[in-house]
């Protein structure tokens, strides 16, 4: 057997990461609100938010919530994985994999990463930027994780996709090219935040040619948040999971070189320090990306490849964004939300497993 | 053969897994439709000791596992 060079095995991983780590410090510095970078939780919170779907923090006196915007960097991502997989002939139309299962986990894994507040690439971020309770979601999300990977174990899968046509795998990419129009030209119905985070945003030429370049490494690297701990645990594969700790050395030095690293529970930037939810939010994350198969970021790309599955996993992200706000299940920097979040945290449990208990199946 | 099309990664890697597992023969062939999943079974089996070829397969990608 050839033994596969250091370069060959992690190069393009690690590289990923340190870009996507010195992408996310740029952007926060060029005026994403801080230690977000490009958090996807947070982005398709915003983009529903500009949709109207939901208006959390609603003011009167400017007329807009709080986390109201259309974030270039979805598109770019979006668009920069179709771009590069057309281009090596990976753009394969494909679905059919228990889209409504794949939908409600999509809610849920939305709702649990708006009571920790992130996603786990933000998770990761707000680890680089010395946040502590980021840590906190850590353990969360690798519990989670485990629990997904003993649903695998016994069998678990969502079942078989199938071909679908070019054009069923064009939509979501044209959705994107939709959004991109309203950001651009700004009809009156899209709304954007005066004040709050969705008012904070860097230059939008910017944030798209970044997030298209880190768009085309992601599909070429297969990079994946939750990949990395299921696959170091289950095969004892470290490849994804060096990405993962890439993105936290970018993120630490560059904050180190900016001096906006401070390390700490309290007072940090968007975040919260109910141990208990950041915990049980991002176990609640972790468990369903393994069962989707991969973490908001990958369901992405995978959605600009082609794979309409995901495409509907992130139409379900967009749903439980505008759910959690507003049912007031959304956490703020003040705690955990005003509405029952106990509760739908325990539904997202109960779900979870039912789901995960009903598709053990015998493969082969 | 282990058909593991359709299925997304990690899924065709956990099939082989188990074939390998439950009878380690010395040839196995995986059909798969995509990129991610050839790599990563590719990747699995290297490590299980064995050689891959990947092949056509309907339109598809066929690994040949081999030891």
């Amino acid at each position: 057997m050839q033994k596969e060079s250091f370069v060959r095995r992690y190069g393009l991983l690690i590289g990923t990461g340190l870009a996507v780590g010195a992408a996310a410090v740029l952007l926060t510095f060029l005026g994403n609100p801080a230690n977000m970078g490009f958090c996807i939780a947070c982005f398709l919170r915003d983009i529903a938010g500009a949709l109207n779907f939901q208006r959390a923090g609603f003011d009167a006196e400017v007329g807009t919530g709080i986390v109201q915007y259309i974030r270039p960097e979805v598109i770019g991502l979006v668009l920069g994985s179709t771009a590069i997989a057309m281009a090596k002939k990976e753009f394969r139309p494909k679905g059919g994999s228990s889209p409504m299962i794949r939908f409600i986990l999509a809610v849920f894994v939305m709702i649990g990463a708006l009571v920790f507040l992130g996603c786990p690439l933000r998770m990761v971020i707000r680890i680089g930027g010395g946040d502590l309770n980021a840590v906190v979601g850590l353990v969360g999300f690798a519990l989670g994780i485990i629990i997904g990977i003993l649903v695998l174990k016994r069998g678990f899968s969502l079942r078989r996709a199938y071909q679908q046509s070019m054009a069923e795998g064009l939509i979501f990419p044209a959705l994107m090219l939709a959004l991109l129009a309203l950001l651009v030209l700004r009809p009156d119905f899209i709304i954007f935040s005066a004040k709050g985070p969705g008012s904070m945003a860097a230059p939008v030429l910017v944030a798209l040619a970044v997030a298209l370049v880190i768009g085309v490494l992601a599909q070429r690297s297969r990079l994946c948040m939750v990949g990395g701990i299921r696959d170091a645990v289950m095969f004892r594969d470290f490849r994804l999971i060096s990405a993962f700790a890439a993105i936290i050395v970018a993120v630490l030095v560059g904050n180190l070189l900016l001096g906006s690293f401070k390390p700490g529970f309290a007072e940090q930037p968007i975040a919260h320090s109910e141990t208990l939810w950041n915990l049980l939010g991002m176990v609640l994350v972790g468990w369903g990306s393994v069962l989707l198969g991969g973490c908001p970021l990958r369901q992405l790309i995978l959605a600009g490849e082609g794979n309409t599955d995901s495409a509907v996993t992130v139409t379900g992200f967009i749903v439980g964004a505008a759910v959690s706000h507003n049912f007031g299940l959304a956490s703020s920097a003040t705690g955990i939300g005003t509405g029952p979040v106990a509760v739908a945290v325990a539904i997202g449990f109960v779900v979870m497993a039912v789901i995960s208990v009903m598709n053990m199946q015998k493969l082969n | 053969m282990v058909d593991a099309r359709g299925y997304s990664c990690p899924t065709p890697v956990v099939m082989v897994q188990k074939a390998v597992k439950e009878s380690s023969p010395k040839r196995l062939e995986v059909a798969v439709d995509n990129q991610c999943s050839v790599e990563n079974v590719t990747r699995f089996a290297q490590n299980a000791g064995y050689k891959v070829t990947v092949s056509d397969f309907e339109g598809d990608f066929k690994l040949t596992l081999t030891k």
